[in-house]
Formats: C-alpha cells, structure tokens, sequence
C-alpha cells in the first residue's frame, strides 16, 4: 500500500530525513517509535501532503501512484488519514459542518452522490457509537477548548468517519491520561480491518500495550536504525533508545 | 509550500465577479450633470407633490455648499459630480397584473441574480419589491400586506398615494443636512422602498427589496424610509448585486428606520455590488447613509450586515436609542479582498434611560485590501443605566491587507456602562492543512473558517438570507490568501 525509498527531507536546508525506507502493506499495524527529534512528525507530514518540507530524494508510492502527484486533499480522498499531534482550532464551525463537508468533497471526488443529512446523521450516530464518544462534542466547534482528550477522541471519530486506507497517527497518545488512552486505542483496534493499515507514530511503548503492532520500527536521527515484531518496543522500554543506537542498523521487515 | 499555494490561489483569483452581466433595456435618462434643472427634471419626471420638489431643491442648495469629506480610511480619485446621469428608467412603464407581461429580458437578469419572483418565493414568505435601475417593476404579496394594512411599496408609489406619511417622516432620521452624501441623495434620489406597519401589527412576511445599478455611468441614489408603529414587528431585508462596469459607480442611498414604542425592526443587508477588478479598476462607491431612531419606550432595532462588495464602502448604519429601556444591535461582517476599502461600523446614541446596545462586528480581509471598523458609542447626560456591549474582531488572510479599528466612546454620565473588545487573528496554516488533510481544497477550506469566524452575525440573518450570505462569503474571498 505505502512504500517509502531512500527518502530525504529537509526543512530550510537542514536535513530532517535521511534516507528512509518503509513498507506498510494492507491489514498491517507499524509502529514507528524514536526520541523527540528524531524526524516522527516530519514523516507523517510529508506523507500527508504538508507543503512545508522540501523532499530533496527518494519516492513514496501509495496504492501505486507516486504520492508527490497528488494534492494533500487527493490524498485525503484516496484514503490516507493523519491523526494530529496538536489538532487546532476551528472556531464557529462545528464538527458536525466539518465532517459533512469533508465526507462530502470526498464522495464528489469519487463521483458519488452527497449524503442527505439523514444519511448523514445516522452515520454519525453509527460511528459516535463505534468510538464511544459522547454526543455532545460533535455539536461543538472543531477542537475549540477541547481537553487534550477530548481533541485525541475527535481525531479518531474523524477517522472512524472518514474510514482512511492508511491511518497515521502522529503521537495520538501524547497528553493522555490511561481511560483517554484506552478510548482511543479501543477506536484504533475497531477500525482495523484486513484491507486498511495503520502507522502508529509515538514516543512512548504505553501506547501498545493497547495497539499491538506488527512490526515495530525504531527511528533515530532520520533513519530507521532498527526494525522488528511488537517484542522490540518493550526492550525499548526496559533498555532506553541509547540501546538500540548502538546496535547495528537493520534493514525493513 | 508557498509557491505552489500562491499559484493555486492566482487560478482561483482568476475566476470572475459571478453576478457580472449587463441588461440592454431602453433607458429613459437625465443628461449628465447636476444643476437645479436636473433636481426638476427629477421630481417632474416622477409626477411628485410640490412639498417634494421643495425637498430636493433645499437639499440640493446645502449640498452646493458642502465639500466632500475625507476623513474616512478610503482612497480614490475625485468624483466628477457633473459627469455623472442622475436618472434613469425603464421607459416602459405598465402596471403588471402578473409575472408574464414583464419584459423577459429583465427577468433573465432576475433570475441570473437568483431573484426569485415567482412562486417559489412566495411559498416561502417573501414579498419582493425589485427595484431595477431605480423605478420598481414588481411587486408581490401587496395583498396579504395590505389585508394587515401594511404598506409595502415603491418610495415613488408611497409619494403618489400617501405624500402625508412621506411629509411627516422623510428627513426626520436623517435630514438633508446631515452629511455631503445625504444632501445628494435628498436632492436627487430616484426610487426606493417604503413601508409603514401600523400600531400591533406583526408583519407576517419578510420583506425584501433587491437593488441594482445598471445604466452605465449612473449614480443610484436609493431612498429607503421604514416606519414601525407602536407595538408592530417587521423584518425587513436588502440584497444586492450588480454588473460589470469600467467605471466606477457612485451608490448613495439613506435609509431611515423609525421604531415608536414596543416596535421592533429588523434590518438585513447582504451586499455584494461589483468590486472592482482584482487591480481595484471599476467597482461601485457605497457611500450610504443609514441612521434608525427608537423613539419610544422598549422599541428595539437590528441592523445585520454582510458586506462584501463595492471598490468603497462608506457605511455606518446607526442608531439612536431616544425611548427608555430601547435596545439596539448592530450585527456586521465586512469582507475585502483584492484592492477593496472599506470603513464602516455604526453609531449608537443613547439618550434615553436604560438603553442598551450591542455591536458585533466581523471584518474580513484578503488580498491587498483594506478593512476599518469606525464607531461611536454615546451616552448623553440623561441616559442612566445606558449599556453597551461592542466586540470588533478582524480577521486576515495574507500579509498584504490590513485592519484597522477606530472606536469612539463618549460616555456623558456615571451610570452607563461601556465594554469593547477587540481581536485581530490569521487564518493559520495550520487550520488550512487540518482542512485539506480531512480531503477539503483550498477554497472549502477557506469558506469553511470564515463563516466559522462569522457565524455569530449570520445567525442573525433570516434563514435563506443566511444561507446566500454563507456563499457570498465564499466566493468574495476566493484568491484572497497570499
């Protein structure tokens, strides 16, 4: 689904990404853990589009095309997902009006018919369910004083509602506490199906004690130094990342 | 990022003014240029009662002898004021009996506008008054009105069939004397709308009025005179667009609302004359005088603006709160782009006791425009417990325009209370990839945020008002982002 070659990004002329590699293929979970810095944030940004980055070598191919063609709202529409770090604030629009109208772009751009707000509502109901968020905070403004919980859960309902074939979240356990935490992964766990991924970017291994990958990568100053199954993040956290720098650079999975 | 967003957003500032179109009917017109002659020719041509005429050349005397102001945070080249047509009408003038007989052409441009005269309009509760080029040509639900005994007319008809209503109230909100624009408007004023709702009657319908300039070179000077008895309820609404032209078109119309005790009016405007071109050439001057009086107790007014259009917009719909315990809000978003001015806000005047006031004000800019919020807040010496409540918020997209806040406050006694806010905020980038990640473009996103931004003056709008001020918002601001 995702393949990333030799890819090198930089930010004003400082190098951020140092030839990476990564392939994520369908009814897969990757974990991608590493130290403040160490580029996790970078990646997923440029993954989803964000224009802020200069990608100076390298290719990303997803579901075959190369990624860089498209716009970051195309590659919304084909299904590629990026739960926030920090999601903002959208004052006075709610994210009912928020979810309607990116569902419906998104259906318009593969030529289908807009959902009536019935349909709409009932899919939200569905989904409010699904995640178990409570039902008032979808009559709210995007984000706008949400508890970092609660901006957390709105990421994953969104995701629940657009239904991605590649969800990334971006340190989506950062600021929470464990019920937080559990509601969240909980969402993750039910999303997961055999023909979407999922790459889970975090600082902590907390985290997968709830998601369980299957695979495991460390990244460390631009590059993925170590890969491996689930096991590899509890020596993570029982060793530290001093650890695996010293060890060898692995190659993917 | 920049690059590639900048060459989106120039395709999209391409795109062009959505309303521009130009209806060729026979026009019947004053030559060019402004004399004591004009003034008659206007007041003959319109078969006026002699007090009117006297009117016009009284004002037309005192505007003779005014400069134009400049004091507002506008720029533009002088007027010509004898360059300019003071009237013009369809020639044609027949009574209508029904939609059929009227010239098509003109409903094409009607309906172009989204105007919708016909029935669909009136299944949802709107009586239309269109004023094309200055003479009305339609008018519907006459009857429903006039079974409450509401008058709903053109200002010429209310002249013809009650001069005492017009003699009493005209200039009394706003007086020829009150201001450059004012004087012209009262000397040479072609058409309008009136309506009076008599004591306890709540006007079933919204009323609505469509303007339009478009006879080339010809200054509208638009009359709106609303009066609401004791104890009466009227919303009213305004909305307009208006074609493609070179030069620039001088609009300047007075509105005077009257509230007596109880009354409450309700005042909608969406306006979106043509701005101009992306290099500010062409466009309509706004330059509007509208002014309301509470003048009894617990009468309550509302003016809600959407601004969008016009090169100029030189605006400060106003109020003053004469009557004990009377209220008066003034709800306005303000959108410029490209090469846009505009200086607008209100006045509230509060004289009598226990009078509030709220103001809310939206300005929105893009581009290279430039966007003022200009108020006063008053309270006289009598007005104990007077309250007011104002938040002027400025939004910006880009680093080329600018906002600019200038508040009055003149507080005459001890007891009134005064509050004003202010904040000045960016589209971020942020919001803007938040948007596109979730599969909205450039546009939506846009759109999006600022009618999040403004949502607390669209909500006071009347629903379908609403809901074509929401696109307006969107298409004024296309290209705005730099």
């Amino acid at each position: 689904m995702l393949t990333i070659k030799d890819l090198t990004v930089s930010i004003n002329k400082k190098q951020i990404i140092k030839g990476l590699n990564l392939e994520v293929k369908e009814g897969e979970v990757h974990a991608i853990m590493g130290p403040n810095g160490s580029g996790k944030s970078t990646l997923a940004s440029v993954i989803a589009g964000r224009e802020l980055f200069d990608v100076d070598h390298g290719e990303i191919t997803y579901m075959g095309r190369d990624i860089f063609e498209l716009s970051a709202e195309t590659r919304a529409r084909e299904g590629i997902f990026l739960g926030f770090q920090y999601p903002v604030e959208i004052p006075g629009v709610t994210i009912t009006n928020f979810m309607r109208t990116a569902i419906n772009e998104k259906r318009k751009y593969l030529s289908l018919d807009p959902l009536t707000i019935a349909e709409f509502m009932e899919l939200m109901e569905e989904k409010k369910k699904m995640v178990d968020i409570h039902s008032k905070l979808t009559d709210r403004s995007v984000n706008e004083g949400f508890s970092g919980g609660e901006k957390k859960k709105n990421e994953i309902f969104q995701m629940a509602m657009l239904e991605p074939r590649l969800a990334i979240l971006d340190e989506t356990d950062s600021g929470l506490d464990i019920d937080a935490l559990k509601v969240v992964a909980h969402g993750v766990n039910k999303l997961r199906r055999k023909d979407n991924a999922t790459i889970v970017i975090t600082h902590y291994q907390r985290l997968l004690d709830y998601i369980v990958p299957d695979y495991v990568h460390v990244l460390y100053d631009g590059r993925i130094i170590k890969s491996g199954g689930k096991e590899l993040a509890l020596h993570l956290e029982e060793k530290g990342y001093d650890w695996v720098k010293k060890a060898t650079v692995s190659t993917n999975p | 990022m920049a690059d590639k967003n900048n060459q989106i957003l120039e395709e999209v500032g391409k795109s062009d003014y959505k309303y521009g179109f130009y209806t060729d009917i026979e026009m019947d017109q004053a030559p060019p240029g402004l004399t004591e002659d004009t003034v008659r020719f206007i007041s003959a041509k319109k078969n006026e009662p002699d007090f009117m005429l006297e009117f016009r050349l009284k004002a037309f005397r005192h505007w003779q002898t005014l400069q134009e102001p400049a004091w507002a945070h506008v720029n533009y080249p002088p007027i010509n004021y004898q360059s300019l047509i003071y009237y013009s009408a369809p020639r044609k003038r027949p009574k209508y009996d029904s939609i059929d007989e009227v010239d098509p052409e003109l409903l094409e441009t009607f309906e172009k506008l989204g105007i919708p005269l016909e029935e669909q309009k009136m299944l949802a509760g709107v009586a239309v008054d269109a004023v094309m080029d200055s003479v009305s040509v339609g008018s519907t639900f006459k009857k429903t009105l006039a079974d409450e005994g509401i008058i709903f007319c053109s200002f010429s008809e209310a002249l013809q069939k009650h001069p005492e209503l017009i003699k009493k109230h005209m200039g009394t909100v706003v007086p020829y004397t009150d201001n450059y624009f004012a004087a012209l408007n009262s000397a040479v004023f072609s058409d309008g709308s009136f309506a009076y709702i008599p004591k306890g009657v709540k006007c079933p319908l919204e009323l609505s009025t469509y303007f339009r300039i478009n006879a080339a070179n010809t200054g509208q000077f638009e009359r709106t005179l609303i009066i609401a008895e004791e104890g009466s309820y009227v919303s009213y609404m305004e909305g307009c667009t208006a074609p493609i032209r070179d030069e620039h078109q001088l609009h300047a119309a007075i509105v005077e609302v009257i509230a007596n005790k109880d009354a409450e009016v309700k005042y909608s405007t969406v306006q979106n004359w043509w701005p101009g071109d992306k290099e500010g050439k062409g466009g309509v001057y706004n330059f509007v005088t509208k002014r309301g009086i509470c003048a009894g107790e617990n009468a309550k007014i509302s003016w809600t603006q959407v601004e969008t259009g016009s090169a100029i917009t030189w605006k400060y719909p106003s109020l003053t709160l004469k009557g004990d315990n009377s209220t008066g809000e003034f709800y306005s978003v303000a959108v410029t782009n490209n090469r846009q001015q505009a200086d607008t806000g209100t006045k509230m005047i509060h004289v009598g006791k226990n009078t509030k006031s709220t103001i809310i004000s939206k300005g929105i800019s893009g581009g290279r425009s430039n966007n003022s919020y200009r108020g006063l807040v008053k309270t006289t010496r009598n007005a104990e417990n007077a309250r007011n409540f104002s938040q002027c918020d400025s939004l910006l997209l880009g680093n080329q325009c600018g906002a600019h806040t200038f508040p009055y406050i003149d507080v005459g006694n001890r007891s009134s209370i005064v509050e004003h806010e202010a904040t000045t905020s960016k589209i971020s980038e942020d919001q803007l990839f938040y948007c596109l990640q979730r599969g909205i473009d450039m546009e939506g996103a846009i759109g999006l945020i600022v009618n999040g931004y403004a949502k607390e003056v669209l909500s006071k709008l009347p629903m379908e008002f609403a809901v074509e001020a929401q696109k307006l918002l969107s298409i004024s601001l296309e290209g705005s982002v730099g």
